[in-house]
């Protein structure tokens, strides 16, 4: 959600104010254009719910379950794309049609003398490939004078002054004889008539390109279609006599047709399909192909141990040397950990230029630790609370108050839990739930977190996680060992959350996702948001903020006049900054951007860069292969093939 | 140890499993399995290589079962090992689902079943094999009832969610084969809950499309036995929205043969009884024409050998072969589901008869060799023959009567009853077979059916005599009476069964039609034809029997000369004046009927028949009679007495 442009001034105003009054009138400032901002955004918000509730309520539960059911019925369709058929067309009738409850009922005005008084009206809109298999009903109210009704299917532009299936692209089932006609004026003997409280269904089978109708629940065969459907057909009645009335179910109701049974064999039957697909003697390759997927997806997200005993088992080669992976996985740690800074400081140390070659990662990177200082991860502002050791158990970015990381995506969830140890590269202790047993220096293992010199700390300890140097911190021990372990459970919940990202290809794709998730779920921990403080409520951490703040603003104007105007980044910029805008940022419109799992998309996208820049792949093969199978599923219901919504990727990620 | 070798040696080998049984190794094995001496591993071994013995040809089995094995195996069923018990069972499963395996064997020893109801509970091995034995062994009323009131029921459909596929499957075979033509189970069936769920639903879960073919086929047949021993309603949801879907669709083409044979079968059997389920089944998924590709496998064995000689040998006979084993059930299948669609409604059996070369392919089907397709296929024109339109249509442009006498002249009973009974429709008045079939000398073969001891066969014999002497030449009808013998006439008219006596009677007054034809053969007859009136009106008979013969008597009392043998029977005239006063409206009309005969103003003598049934107080009757609440009756009175009047 952007702000509205007044408060959005007064905030850069304050980050950019060239005046500097003392940290505590600076801060009142802040705070004071915040409060007004915050109550006008609260206004909003509720005008906006308000909104959405007026209305008939037992309309809206109509419309509910028709939507539960068409996502049910036709998982695979992005109705953003192609909407499903929900009413008939007041637009696309021929004027002898009227309509009436909400577009479902068609009933004939005309004379109906003759066939030249024939009338139809289209769905809104025409059936997408992408539901594999369309099914809908229509309910004969009155059989009119003579019953002459026919109930199908025909493309858009197709004379309507006509009974559905006379014409070219048109196909019916007509009531009078029984009789299905194909694009054609004289019908094929096809099934028994219906008159009055029959109900007659269409089923359209895009995976063999035929038609079915169904009379009061039963299927009375494939019709005898020598043709292809041609696609984008419209579910389509007609009517020919006064009197005649019909009422459509394009799932309004349940269908009295069991369809989903229906359905579940043809899914069934291209379940079976890819899962017989031959190999034949290509087995041998297949296992190498395999191998070398998992080996260097492991390698990829430096599993490092994991790795290297997989490749001893299955005598694979690693392209990639152990010391690099162990770097890699190091300023990973760091930024899933929001300790972006430091990430930052680790990756100009051991890939120098990399991030002045990418000023848009630094400046996404930049972005982030301006929010993980909010969120009073980063060292930059850690630093200041080590006299209250206490306020590390409010770190709102504790990865582990996550519990989300299982649920957003269950199945790439479990791929990562069957990718072997999470320990792996992390000393093993860490695996140990008894803090309590480590005394003062043995224990100082990794742990930076609270290091008074953390500038000094983040550059030494930049060579290899696992030798950090000792230090006295004593008196952080346990929390810093706690630290730890949220970090090694993060790590292997994070790497494969982040392989989301990858596998969802391009960077747009990441930020749909990202607004997805905000409205799966706001504020994770709501329980423990009483106890967290902006920065982990320490003053001078704040002004370091604001500081890093200012900074970051002026990063975002050099970048403007070297590349000019990036829209995304003015985006990131805003949003970041609006999370001052609250006095609970952590449960406001932006404050999803506090999430944890948001660290996962930018350590991805570093790790692709450090990668790219060692000119290995940046995306394993693996993720790669997985892109390629939804791109190739997706283009499927473009080029519509029926089958794709019943080869769904997500079906067979266990 | 040797036991080892000797697994190792036979398994996959059926020349070596021949070997060791021609060498005696049976009883020995048998030995070893039953001495409780020996070790659990040695026993259980034995058991292992008996199985694998068993898995060998049908004469491995024969030699085993008369080794006494299954009394062995069953006897170690009683050892506490599981191990053993499931390699007790595993033998015993592959013994007694061969068909060389008598049945019986299973239920010689009352402690058995029940016994192998209690080691269900053990593992899913034992529950896998034991179902596998009774879904074998389950194969007839008795069975089902042995089975029944041991607990079958309750011990195995917890079965039915099982986690193993293949209980699973065992379990819904059992149940399959318990409810067929069983009430006692079927409505056990019906109340049966599994997790808290019907019975009914599990099988129809059961039948969803994703569901492997057998599953959907079996739980198919489960309802439909359940349904049609009345546990289920005809029009229940779960047979006309899931069980007659799932049938139907078994009988399409992506099914195996043997799918379809069966599903036809079952899909037949279902809706037989039931007009409404033939009119759905009959526009489902164009089941009528779906039928027709039943008959587009090999069928005469000529063709096939043809066939062969060009077909490489090794590719491609193998599906012939199948194919060619399956054509005859398939053809029998599709006539019977033909036939039991076609029993009701006219429409649906102007569809089947207007199926491409419908009328040729049951005129073939008349002659094939297999009994069981010839069977099928006059089942089939049968039921088609019940429609006027076909008979006078399509049956007579087909000339199915010529096949179908040739059926009549040498089958086994089952299929003359059939035949014999289409042949009763063929001979109704309206239809244009009734000639060449009376050219054809069928009166003979008739006659001759009559003194068969089918009393099926018997009636239809009668009723096709009935049929032909309607409105039938006086040739035609000599010939039958001559044909017949009035000495079988009489001995038909007490026949203990009630259908042949009225078959009888009705050929009776069918011959007794129109006035020469009365008189003639009463004249010849009329002695041994009163007779037989008289026995029947004496005797303990049905309304509707003596309603018959008072009508053969209103016939004899329309002829000329013949009414004489009533006027002259004075105990005759007693019992028509008894039943004029009858409390049976329709005997009344019929006795009625005969006075208004006798006494008709017009013809010969009729005044001395009027005097002399006044003077015997029919006209009192009569009297009464016009003041009868009955308008028809009334109406016949007011009849007969205006010939008083006149």
């Amino acid at each position: 959600m952007a702000l509205p442009s007044c408060q959005q001034r007064a905030l850069r105003r304050a980050l950019c104010s060239t005046t500097v009054p003392t940290r505590h009138c600076r801060a009142a400032v802040i705070r004071g254009y915040l409060t007004a901002a915050v109550s006008l955004l609260t206004k909003m918000a509720e005008l906006g719910a308000g909104s959405l509730l007026t209305g008939d309520p037992a309309f809206n539960y109509h419309e509910h379950e028709l939507n539960e059911r068409l996502k049910r019925l036709y998982p695979a369709v992005n109705e953003e794309e192609t909407p499903l058929p929900r009413s008939w067309s007041p637009k696309d009738k021929y004027s002898y049609i009227g309509l009436s409850q909400n577009n479902l009922r068609v009933h004939y005005k005309g004379h109906g003398k003759n066939h030249k008084d024939a009338a139809s009206v289209r769905a809104t809109h025409p059936i997408p490939a992408a539901c594999g298999i369309y099914y809908f009903e229509v309910k004969i109210v009155s059989k009119g004078r003579d019953g002459y009704m026919g109930i199908g299917l025909s493309a858009q532009g197709v004379n309507m002054n006509r009974l559905p299936g006379w014409d070219k692209h048109s196909y019916g089932y007509h009531g009078d004889d029984g009789h299905s006609f194909c694009s054609s004026g004289t019908g094929q003997p096809y099934g028994p008539t219906f008159t009055t409280g029959d109900v007659i269904g269409c089923c359209v089978n895009l995976i063999n390109n035929t038609c079915f109708y169904t009379k009061n629940g039963h299927s009375l065969g494939n019709n005898l279609m020598k043709n292809d459907l041609r696609p984008n057909l419209y579910p389509t009645v007609g009517l020919q006599t006064p009197g005649e009335i019909v009422d459509a179910n394009f799932g309004q109701q349940p269908f009295v047709f069991d369809i989903e049974d229906y359905m579940s064999e043809w899914r069934a039957k291209i379940h079976s399909m890819i899962a017989r697909f031959p190999i034949g003697e290509r087995l041998g390759d297949w296992q190498s192909v395999l191998q070398n997927m998992v080996s260097s997806y492991l390698v990829h997200h430096g599993y490092c141990a994991t790795a290297m005993a997989f490749s001893r088992a299955t005598e694979t080669m690693i392209q990639e040397d152990q010391t690099s992976i162990k770097n890699r996985q190091r300023i990973q740690k760091l930024v899933l950990a929001g300790r972006v800074g430091e990430a930052i400081d680790a990756t100009q140390q051991l890939y120098p230029g990399l991030l002045e070659h990418n000023p848009n990662l630094l400046f996404m990177l930049k972005c982030r630790q301006f929010v993980e200082m909010v969120n009073g991860t980063d060292s930059e502002v850690r630093c200041f609370s080590v006299h209250s050791p206490k306020s590390q158990d409010s770190y709102p970015g504790s990865p582990n108050l996550s519990p989300r990381h299982g649920a957003t995506n269950a199945h790439l969830h479990n791929t990562g839990a069957d990718s072997p140890t999470c320990s792996n590269g992390v000393t093993p202790t860490n695996k140990n739930k008894s803090h309590n047993k480590y005394t003062g220096v043995s224990s100082a293992s990794s742990s930076p977190s609270s290091s008074p010199s953390s500038v000094n700390y983040s550059e030494s300890n930049s060579t290899d996680s696992t030798k950090s140097q000792p230090h006295s911190a004593t008196s952080n021990q346990e929390t810093s060992d706690s630290e730890m372990e949220i970090e090694a459970e993060h790590y292997s919940n994070g790497v494969t959350e982040s392989s989301t990202r990858i596998m969802n290809g391009t960077y747009k794709h990441q930020e749909i996702l990202q607004a997805d998730d905000s409205s799966v779920g706001n504020g994770v921990a709501d329980d423990s948001c009483s106890s967290r403080q902006l920065c982990g409520g320490n003053q001078a951490a704040t002004e370091r903020m604001i500081q890093f703040g200012r900074e970051l603003q002026a990063l975002s104007e050099q970048l403007c006049r070297q590349y000019g105007k990036n829209a995304t980044h003015k985006k990131m910029l805003q949003d970041a900054f609006s999370l001052l805008a609250y006095s609970d940022p952590w449960n406001c419109p932006v404050g999803q951007q506090l999430d944890p799992m948001q660290r996962e998309a930018i350590c991805s996208a570093l790790n692709s860069a450090i990668l790219e820049s060692q000119n290995l792949p940046k995306q394993p093969p693996l993720m790669l292969a997985l892109g390629q199978a939804t791109e190739c599923v997706q283009l499927m219901a473009r080029v519509r093939s029926g089958s794709c919504s019943f080869a769904r990727v997500d079906n067979f990620l266990h | 140890k040797k036991n080892f070798d000797m697994k190792n040696a036979v398994i996959g080998n059926n020349r070596q499993k021949a070997n060791l049984i021609v060498l005696g190794a049976v009883p020995r094995l048998l030995y070893l399995l039953q001495q409780s001496s020996s070790s659990l591993e040695l026993r259980t071994e034995c058991a292992v290589v008996l199985g694998s013995l068993s898995m060998g040809t049908e004469n491995n089995i024969k030699s085993l079962v008369d080794c006494h094995i299954i009394p062995a195996l069953l006897q170690g069923l009683l050892c506490s090992d599981l191990i053993f018990i499931e390699a007790c069972l595993r033998c015993l499963r592959t013994i007694f689902i061969s068909p060389v395996t008598p049945v019986q064997l299973l239920y010689t020893d009352p402690t058995v079943i029940p016994h192998l109801m209690s080691l269900l509970s053990r593992s899913q091995h034992t529950q896998e094999y034991i179902t596998q034995i009774f879904a074998h062994c389950c194969k007839t009323p008795e069975h089902q009832t042995v089975l029944f009131n041991h607990g079958a029921i309750q011990n195995i459909a917890p079965l039915l969610i099982s986690p193993s596929y293949k209980v699973r499957m065992q379990a819904l075979k059992c149940f399959s084969v318990l409810a067929y033509e069983n009430a006692q189970v079927s409505m056990t069936l019906v109340n049966v809950l599994v997790d808290g769920e019907q019975l009914s639903q599990v099988f129809v879960r059961m039948m969803q499309r994703d569901k492997p073919i057998e599953m959907q086929l079996t739980a198919a047949k489960c309802l439909t036995y359940m349904c049609r021993a009345g546990a289920i309603r005809t029009d229940d949801n779960c047979i006309v929205l899931k069980t007659l879907p799932c049938l139907v669709r078994m009988c399409s083409k992506e099914r195996l043969l043997e799918e379809r044979v069966e599903g036809a079968e079952t899909l037949a059997y279902l809706m037989e009884p039931d007009i409404e389920l033939q009119r759905i089944a009959s526009v489902t998924d164009h089941l009528v024409s779906m039928l027709a590709d039943y008959f587009k496998y090999p069928s005469s064995v000529s063709a096939i050998t043809d066939i062969k000689r060009y077909i490489d040998f090794n590719s491609r006979c193998n599906q012939l072969d199948h194919d060619l084993k399956h054509a005859h059930e398939l053809r029998q299948a599709a006539f019977k589901l033909y036939a039991s669609l076609g029993s009701n409604d006219e429409d649906i059996r102007k569809k089947i008869t207007e199926t491409e070369n419908m009328m040729d392919r049951i005129v073939s089907g008349l002659s094939e060799s297999s009994i069981k397709v010839r069977l099928a296929a006059v089942r089939c024109l049968h039921s088609l023959s019940r429609s006027v339109q076909q008979l006078r249509t399509s049956f007579h442009d087909h000339a199915v009567w010529k096949p179908l006498m040739k059926l009549l002249q040498n089958a086994p009973d089952e299929v003359l009853v059939m035949a014999s009974s289409t042949l009763c429709n063929l001979l109704l008045e309206f239809s244009p077979s009734k000639e060449p079939i009376l050219e054809s000398g069928v009166i003979e073969l008739l006659c001759s059916l009559t003194q068969s001891d089918s009393p099926a066969l018997r009636v239809n014999g009668i009723w096709a005599l009935m049929n032909m002497a309607f409105q039938a030449d006086q040739k035609v009808k000599v010939e039958i009476v001559q044909a017949l013998g009035t000495e079988q006439l009489f001995r038909l008219l007490s026949d203990p069964d009630t259908n042949v006596l009225m078959k009888t009677l009705g050929l009776l007054r069918n011959l007794l039609s129109t006035r020469p034809h009365i008189d003639q053969i009463m004249s010849s007859h009329g002695k041994q034809i009163m007779q037989a009136v008289t026995l029947i009106l004496e005797g303990e008979h049905s309304i509707e029997v003596k309603e018959q013969t008072l009508c053969i008597l209103a016939n004899i009392a329309d002829g000329n000369t013949a009414k004489e043998l009533i006027m002259t029977n004075d105990d005759m005239l007693q019992k028509i004046k008894y039943y004029m006063g009858h409390s049976n409206v329709k005997l009344q009309l019929a006795a009625t009927f005969c006075i208004s005969n006798l006494i008709w103003n017009e013809e010969d003598g009729s005044q001395e028949r009027q005097d002399k049934l006044r003077e015997m107080g029919f006209v009192d009757i009569l009297h009464k009679l016009t003041q009868a609440s009955d308008p028809n009756l009334c109406d016949r009175a007011k009849t007969a007495m205006q010939q008083y009047l006149a």
